[in-house]
């Protein structure tokens, strides 16, 4: 039987954002490594190695915080692979993304060995004090942790970055045409490695807040095809920062609900509503991706091709 | 004697199986428009690379007012006050005026000043521009004047421009040289790249000469003849392609009121367009790039659909049919960019000669390939339109420009088509394959078959065209037959300088 008055849309919205952080915060690294015309297909990889890494050096050290950092660094390691593979061997940016999230996978397994069925430390929400007890917006905007402020300190940040400062401006430039960046004077390839270590980190992070936060415990293949929900809210967001804020919240929404859904008892078979998330996905690239929508679909110039300084 | 502003000395730099610059000096005196003449692979980008400081010479060494002057990147070169406007436009689509200005300078102000000076300079130069614009949705002339302004805002002494021309129509290059002779009036140098002779001599005083990487003449262009320049870059006298009277027979290609929207967000719309070129009869289409050639060609080649009864060849509606159904028909076509659309970079001539040929020629047999058949076609192509290559086996990747276009249009043309449509045809292509190229279009046109020459050289349109048509913003205008025609009234047709022309009087 289903009963719709349980669900309480505070504690939805609440639990949201929750939700979506992780995929946020990958979201956000691979828009920006996106914008400097690489595609990186490995953010399911590098996110699983940051929740290993991230889980084993909290659990080691006791410090959650320690772990994030860890987790960040290992993340951005494994993307510098992703970058002396493709911008200095010139291998192929597609099948280098694939074999990265598949390594991701197994290394991650072979690390977190030992971690299964460990608590990690709690991560304490941060203190608002009397702002916490506020109806409503109390429970929805300052009873988190503090990772949840930082995913969104950090899309605020590449906003303004790739908005208003010179160096965003160059990244932007490089991915837009690299030809004319390099004619130009500017170093692709370096601007491109250092977008990748921070798509890195940021797939890292978000690795580690659902291994440290939203689990919290290390299981094998916990991320479940988050890195690709990211790679999808890219190109959902139409490279826009606030955008990626939107869908991500917007997902994390539709599984939060889902959630919600079967608590509830809802009639409609559990595999049907742990669909959801993903077919939304596919409908909502469908339709950005076709008609009218197209043309303000406006991928970087240079997106994943690769590039060679000639002469 | 003054010091002149850049002295280059002995400059050589060799890649692995050329010598791109050897042993090449020459000095550019202030005030003084330079011209550097040379076909395509004479060493002319290499060289003024080099001054720009993207490329270091193995030896030689170069002077800037009698300084040692070597820089190793575009920054260094821009702070002694060297300025260069690419030959393929170093824009950045995505992004508006100002920012694409503020990217080509060291030290760019905030954007809102620079939008101010931006105007301010454009103004004073004649040549306006919109900083807020996104550069994509610019004209190709726009789109130089910004090239022009990131330079001049810089402040430089000497101004590289590599091509400048090749782009405008006729009014748009006018004003180009009212701004440079301004600029030459302020004190500055430019180094003009060119291979369009009659610029050179209305233009520079002086002249660089460069074949296969040596300085093999200096002169005053004024002092010579086209047919002296040319016969200097090239080395041998130049032959001018052979044109026969023709009675125009059947139609052969007719299309009605095309109209298709740009597949991508930059490109070009359709709008109306119909032409009708006759059994015999070429038919040359001008227009600035970005004008909807591209699209044009994809429409009549396949790769585009259309309404079925808007394109019919021998009267037989084939709007809906793709490609090898058209080229069954006798539609065939040869696109613009040679490596990736019109031959595939890393596979062989002969592959590529199976891929648009596969049918016509009978190399495929029910699913399988004839690689007998398909090899000897190659050859053919090779041998009689003389493509400089060891062999069918060779990668398309490792033909020059020209030799490449020469294949691509060869084995167009060797498949007998009854409507041959072809976009650029001989770009980057030097001069004597360039001649060859044209004689086999004309030829082509003198054994019965339509011919479809869409071109931004409007010489090389007025040289092979009977009749010409402009294509301006997606539009065709009514075709006018080429003898008789003026540049003066093509340029006109071509929409002439839109609005610079308007913008120049007001200033």
């Amino acid at each position: 039987m289903m009963d719709l008055s349980s669900i309480n849309p505070v504690v939805l919205v609440a639990a949201l954002m929750v939700a979506a952080t992780p995929i946020l915060l990958a979201a956000i690294g691979e828009l920006v490594v996106e914008k400097a015309g690489v595609l990186n297909l490995g953010v399911e990889g590098m996110m699983i190695t940051g929740a290993v890494t991230g889980f084993a050096f909290a659990v080691t050290s006791g410090n959650p915080y320690l772990g994030m950092v860890a987790a960040a660094t290992g993340g951005a390691l494994l993307a510098l692979i992703f970058a002396l593979l493709t911008q200095y061997l010139m291998a192929n940016q597609v099948a280098t993304g694939l074999a990265l999230t598949l390594f991701g996978l197994g290394f991650s397994a072979l690390l977190g060995q030992g971690y299964s069925g460990v608590s990690p430390p709690r991560t304490p929400r941060l203190d608002f004090g009397w702002l916490a007890e506020i109806p409503v917006l109390g429970p929805i905007v300052f009873r988190h942790d503090p990772l949840v402020y930082v995913s969104i300190i950090i899309v605020a940040a590449v906003w303004w970055f790739l908005r208003y400062s010179r160096a965003g401006r160059i990244l932007r430039a490089v991915g837009e045409n690299h030809d004319a960046a390099h004619a130009l004077g500017y170093r692709v390839r370096m601007v491109r490695v250092a977008a990748i270590a921070f798509g890195g980190a940021c797939a890292g992070l978000g690795g580690a807040y659902l291994s440290l936060i939203r689990v919290p415990q290390w299981t094998e293949g916990m991320t479940a095809g988050a890195g690709w929900i990211a790679l999808a809210l890219v190109v959902f967001a139409s490279w826009r920062p606030w955008r990626a804020l939107l869908g991500a919240y917007l997902f994390g929404g539709i599984v939060t609900l889902q959630l919600t859904l079967q608590a509830a008892g809802w009639r409609i078979p559990v595999e049907y509503l742990a669909m959801a998330p993903y077919l939304v996905t596919i409908v909502v690239l469908v339709v950005i991706s076709s008609g009218r929508a197209r043309r303000t679909l406006a991928a970087p110039g240079s997106l994943g091709r690769p590039f060679h300084a000639a002469g | 004697m003054t010091t002149p502003l850049l002295a280059i000395e002995g400059l050589t730099k060799a890649y692995p199986g050329v010598i791109a610059n050897e042993e090449v000096s020459f000095v550019i005196g202030e005030g003084e428009i330079h011209a550097l003449l040379g076909e395509n692979g004479a060493g002319k980008s290499t060289l003024v690379k080099t001054i720009y400081g993207l490329i270091r010479p193995d030896t030689g060494q170069m002077q800037w007012r009698a300084a040692p002057y070597a820089p190793t990147a575009p920054h260094e070169a821009r702070a002694t006050g060297v300025a260069m406007v690419f030959q393929h436009f170093s824009l950045f689509d995505a992004m508006d005026v100002a920012e694409n200005v503020a990217l080509g300078m060291d030290d760019p102000p905030p954007i809102r000043q620079l939008a101010a000076r931006i105007r301010q300079v454009s103004t004073d130069y004649g040549l306006p521009l919109d900083p807020g614009r996104l550069v994509g949705d610019l004209s190709a002339g726009e789109r130089q004047r910004v090239e022009i302004i990131r330079c001049l805002l810089q402040n430089p002494q000497l101004l590289i421009m590599d091509e400048p021309t090749s782009v405008l129509t006729p009014q748009e290059v006018d004003i180009l040289f009212q701004t440079l002779r301004k600029l030459r009036a302020e004190g500055r140098s430019i180094l003009y790249i060119s291979h369009k002779l009659d610029e050179i001599r209305a233009l520079c005083e002086t002249a660089t000469i460069l074949r296969r990487g040596k300085v093999v003449a200096s002169c005053d262009p004024r002092e010579k003849t086209s047919r002296q320049l040319a016969e200097m870059m090239v080395g041998t006298a130049l032959t001018a392609p052979q044109r026969v009277g023709r009675d125009p027979g059947a139609v052969l290609l007719q299309v009605d009121g095309l109209s298709l929207r740009a597949p991508s967000a930059f490109g070009t719309s359709l709008k109306d367009i119909a032409l009708t070129v006759r059994a015999g009869e070429i038919l040359g289409i001008g227009g600035v790039a970005g004008n909807g050639q591209d699209e044009l060609l994809a429409a009549l080649a396949g790769e585009l659909r259309a309404p079925h009864h808007v394109i019919r060849v021998q009267d037989q509606p084939v709007g809906r049919f793709g490609p090898n159904t058209r080229r069954a028909l006798g539609l065939l076509c040869a696109p613009e960019e040679r490596l990736g659309h019109a031959a595939a970079p890393d596979m062989s001539l002969t592959e590529n000669a199976l891929l648009t040929g596969a049918w016509r020629e009978k190399l495929v047999w029910q699913v399988f390939i004839d690689w007998k058949r398909a090899r000897n076609f190659a050859e053919s192509i090779i041998a009689r339109f003389d493509v400089r290559t060891p062999g069918p086996h060779v990668a398309a990747r490792a033909l020059s420009g020209g030799n490449l276009q020469k294949f691509v249009i060869g084995r167009e043309i060797m498949q007998r088509p009854q409507v041959l449509v072809v976009n650029q045809p001989t770009w980057g292509v030097d001069a004597a394959a360039a001649a060859a190229i044209r004689q086999a279009l004309m030829d082509l046109a003198q054994g019965g078959a339509a011919v479809v020459v869409i071109s931004q050289d409007l010489d090389e349109l007025l040289e092979v065209a009977d009749s010409f048509c402009a294509l301006n913003a997606g539009r065709l205008s009514a075709p006018r037959p080429v003898p008789g025609l003026t540049m003066e009234q093509v340029g006109l047709m071509l929409g002439g300088a839109g609005d610079m022309e308007v913008a120049h009087v007001a200033t």
